[in-house]
């Protein structure tokens, strides 16, 4: 049975997307636009040539402030936060002491002893009951600011022409990563130059009050430059084609860092933190199995999310996120494999409708943008 | 939305008879408008058979996958070719340009919606 979209939660714009006749969706809870009429193919190709605007106020957001705050945010997450300068903003996770994920997050550094932390939408209550759980030995604050701020995600490489004449904070100085505070169409917002799509582009937090002006400001703003509403649909292909990992299939509470090709967020001289013991010994160990990604040899041949990867008959991996690309125009996904099998130019099978079909393994991401 | 002269199916195909034996078959504005867009249309061998409610092919859209069941006991006689190249046709005409198998109708086509009986599902689906 699917929820009943009356109990479904609702972020400040779901009047907006009605009023833009979206498609909408149950996505963990929260009644979302998976896409708009224009459809995802055209939604993710108005994000990679000119630019797409996404509501993702269903995101979580968690403040840490106090004199303790660096140390918990240190003890909670494997990347170096003391290398946060004020106004930088890094990827990393929350981990268990196996090493496996809680969720993946960034961490904003707002102040010498303050950082805000924005945690996906379907674990928030269990990411801030994680937060609150390790917060009594620290001397700091934790509040969870989720039900009163607003995120819209404007993304593509017409982000910054549709963004500027809107504020008088300059926005090319902002390097990629980092973020700062200002008014934007006389909203007050973090501006933060960060995203889930490979382009270059601003995610803009507001009172949650302030989220539909803020979205009606920008779409009208952008609309002559080719700006598009883009639905979870897209944000879904954009973010595979770059190999950005998504909880529930590329990592979960059963996959840790190192598996994940996360090693890059996992600073294990930094000091301790929770799961550095089970990543130092998996370290040392040859790792089982890896994250590749492939693409399927006929275009008939489409795999999809958990589909198995299969040898002889028999079960040795599954996909965790497949679809056709709408960039590269072939069939692609991401597969955890048995580590010998994890080379480029190699090939597996994967289970198609109790068909094995032919995939090569290949380099990732699939897309980078040109620079 | 829902043509008339069409017959159809609790899962979302429509059949065209015409009037010699021969019937087009489809998927409705409804199917194609859940599926989002289309990508990939995969259909049978011509001159192959399959029974009412048989799976004969699928349809791939960028989010997801659905089977395509036979709407009335049937021999393939033409598929549509052109969806090889435009798989767009389906979602952009889904009762004309996007049809999917043309069949020789080998049973009756009991158990089909007229149209009023479509839409009527079709409303308490959405709703």
């Amino acid at each position: 049975m699917s929820t009943p979209v009356s109990d479904l939660m609702k972020t400040p714009l779901n009047a907006a997307h009605r009023a833009l006749n979206a498609k909408m969706v149950d996505f963990g809870g929260w009644d979302m636009p998976v896409q708009y009429p224009g459809g995802i193919i055209a939604e993710h190709e108005a994000v990679r040539t000119r630019a797409g605007l996404f509501d993702v106020s269903h995101m979580g957001e968690i403040r840490v402030k106090g004199p303790g705050a660096l140390a918990l945010v240190e003890h909670l997450t494997p990347n170096a936060v003391a290398n946060l300068a004020i106004g930088q903003v890094h990827y990393t996770a929350f981990l268990y002491e196996n090493g496996t994920f809680v969720d993946d997050l960034l961490v904003y550094r707002e102040g010498e002893h303050e950082f805000l932390l924005v945690v996906n939408a379907g674990n928030s209550d269990k990411d801030f009951a994680w937060v609150q759980q390790h917060a009594p030995a620290y001397d700091c604050t934790v509040v969870n600011e989720s039900p009163a701020t607003g995120q819209i995600a404007l993304q593509g490489p017409l982000s910054l022409s549709i963004l500027q004449p809107l504020t008088k904070t300059a926005l090319a100085p902002i390097g990629y990563y980092f973020f700062t505070h200002g008014e934007v169409a006389g909203i007050k917002c973090l501006i933060s130059r960060t995203g889930y799509t490979g382009e270059d582009g601003f995610e803009l937090y507001c009172a949650a009050g302030d989220t539909e002006p803020l979205w009606n400001a920008v779409l009208e703003a952008g609309r002559p430059l080719g700006l598009a509403p883009a639905g979870l649909g897209c944000r879904n292909t954009l973010r595979l084609e770059c190999k950005m990992a998504l909880y529930g299939h590329e990592i979960d509470d059963s996959i840790h860092a190192l598996e994940a090709g996360l090693g890059w967020i996992v600073k294990l001289d930094k000091g301790d933190f929770i799961g550095r013991a089970a990543l130092l010994a998996a370290k040392a160990a040859p790792a089982p199995r890896k994250l590749v990604g492939f693409k399927t040899l006929e275009k008939r041949d489409i795999a999809r999310d958990h589909m198995p990867v299969v040898q002889d008959g028999k079960q040795i991996g599954f996909v965790t996120s497949a679809a056709p690309s709408p960039t590269c125009g072939i069939n692609l996904g991401l597969a955890y494999v048995p580590t010998e099998l994890a080379k480029v130019g190699g090939r597996i099978q994967i289970e198609i409708r109790s068909r094995a079909v032919e995939a090569e393994i290949i380099p990732t991401p699939f897309y980078k943008r040109a620079k | 939305m829902f043509p008339a002269d069409l017959k159809y199916t609790k899962d979302h195909e429509w059949l065209k008879p015409a009037g010699d034996g021969t019937a087009l078959v489809g998927i409705t504005q409804y199917a194609q408008d859940a599926l989002g867009d289309v990508v990939f249309v995969d259909l049978p061998e011509v001159g192959a058979a399959f029974a009412a409610g048989e799976e004969f092919g699928t349809v791939e859209s960028v989010k997801t996958v659905s089977e395509l069941n036979m709407p009335a006991a049937g021999e393939v006689l033409e598929v549509n070719a052109a969806l090889a190249e435009h798989p767009e046709a389906v979602n952009e005409d889904p009762y004309g340009k996007g049809w999917m198998v043309k069949v020789k109708l080998t049973g009756d086509l009991a158990g089909l919606l007229d149209a009023k009986a479509y839409e009527a599902l079709v409303s308490a689906e959405s709703h």
